[in-house]
């Protein structure tokens, strides 16, 4: 059995290490209220131009822009988000796992896809694995402003427009609710997904349709790669604070443990003391 | 005097939304003026001031970039940034001017040469619109 002292110890250690998961999961959840907040204050702006864009493509059935436009696949680009540090439970690694066999199971070579790695998490992971890295941005802050993305964001749309890459597939944890986030996987670019909704007005253009696509277009695919990253960055909050939670949990059930085993340590030893003392006493008579 | 309902929404939230009289504002075709039963309409805006008038009164807005969407009875402008005037950061607004300037007169390569020419418009409608 373990002596008093170090179970002493481990107990101290224990509690120190339950003070600090307590701190980050209560840092974690004010920044995913804030995160949600974000998330939230994009919501009118995502969908008024997803409105306009899928009006003027109703409205025209026969507007071309190479962005609406499929054309033959020869390299596949993943816009992978992720965090930057660890300790965020399986939010990293579910991603980062999905991501990976999606490449295993889609392609041979490596020249046939590339990854744009938001954050540490993915880049490293990328790297350690010879998967080759386009773009990344690392250090994001954990509220976001559009200002911070919109370079990669463009970049990433500009490497479609010079045929760099065919489609653009972006990989995040979609924020279900606080104790629940989903992998999801959805496909960016060529933008495929315009049904048309019902109420939508004949709308003048100025100068014209075509411009207004060559600007319009690539707005939408920006603010859509901000969405998610926001969506992103709202589960990533909630992810390391249900991580914390749970290690918090895991710390509380440890301690009791110990110190029953610390109590049991101690009276075994007074038990002893006791018995020695009066085995002491009767060789004296 | 009719009205309409104008919104100006960013990715980062919206930053207006109120009742005015008219909107001028600059598509990159020209300078446009929006009053209320304005038919349908879609133009990309530039860097540039909008103007919102109001009982004589005139309410001015930094935008960058974007397009407006009208309506007969509701303007929408969805820009990438758009702030009040009393929200400018003259400041970072005068670092941003000079440091676009510098860049322009050292002539480096073609697309360091766009980006800084887009930063120096944006700093100098900053800079005007906060006067």
């Amino acid at each position: 059995m373990a002596s008093l002292r170090d179970i002493k110890g481990r107990i101290d250690s224990t509690k120190k290490t339950k003070q600090i998961t307590k701190a980050m999961e209560m840092v974690s959840a004010s920044k995913m209220s804030k995160a949600e907040q974000n998330a939230k204050a994009f919501v009118p702006y995502g969908e008024k131009i997803q409105e306009v864009v899928k009006s003027i493509a109703a409205n025209n059935p026969d507007a071309t822009h190479p962005m609406l436009e499929k054309r033959e696949v020869k390299k596949t680009g993943y816009l992978v988000i992720t965090s930057d540090r660890g300790l965020a439970g399986a939010y990293n690694s579910s991603v980062l796992r999905n991501l990976y066999q999606t490449i295993q199971s889609r392609h041979q070579s490596t020249d046939e896809y590339t990854v744009i790695a938001v954050g540490r998490m993915g880049f490293d992971f990328c790297r350690k694995r010879g998967i080759p890295v386009a773009k990344s941005i690392l250090g994001l802050a954990d509220q976001p402003n559009f200002s911070e993305i919109k370079e990669l964001a463009s970049e990433t749309v500009q490497m479609y427009s010079d045929e760099e890459i065919d489609e653009l597939n972006i990989f995040y944890n979609h924020y279900v609710s606080a104790i629940s986030q989903q992998v999801t996987t959805t496909k960016l670019l060529p933008i495929t997904d315009m049904e048309t909704t019902g109420s939508t007005s004949e709308y003048e253009y100025e100068p014209n349709q075509e411009q207004i696509l060559n600007v319009l277009l690539p707005q939408y695919a920006e603010a859509l790669i901000y969405g998610a990253l926001l969506d992103g960055k709202a589960s990533e909050h909630a992810a390391r604070m249900t991580a914390m939670r749970s290690a918090t949990d895991n710390a509380d059930e440890l301690i009791g443990d110990l110190t029953l085993s610390y109590n049991r340590a101690r009276q075994a030893a007074i038990t002893q003391e006791i018995t020695e003392i009066i085995g002491g006493v009767a060789a004296l008579e | 005097m009719k009205t309409l309902t104008v919104s100006v929404v960013t990715p980062d939230g919206p930053v207006l939304e109120d009742d005015f009289e008219m909107v001028s504002c600059k598509a990159e075709t020209g300078e446009l003026g929006i009053l209320p039963g304005h038919i349908p309409l879609v133009a990309p805006l530039t860097i540039s001031a909008v103007r919102l008038k109001r009982n004589n009164g005139e309410e001015k807005l930094a935008i960058n970039g974007g397009f407006m969407e009208v309506r007969p009875d509701k303007v929408t402008i969805l820009a990438q940034s758009a702030e009040l005037p009393t929200d400018i950061n003259v400041e970072r607004a005068k670092e941003a001017k000079s440091r676009a300037e510098s860049r322009l007169q050292s002539k480096q390569d073609n697309i360091d040469f766009q980006r800084a020419e887009l930063a120096l418009k944006r700093a100098l409608n900053r800079l005007d619109i906060s006067q």
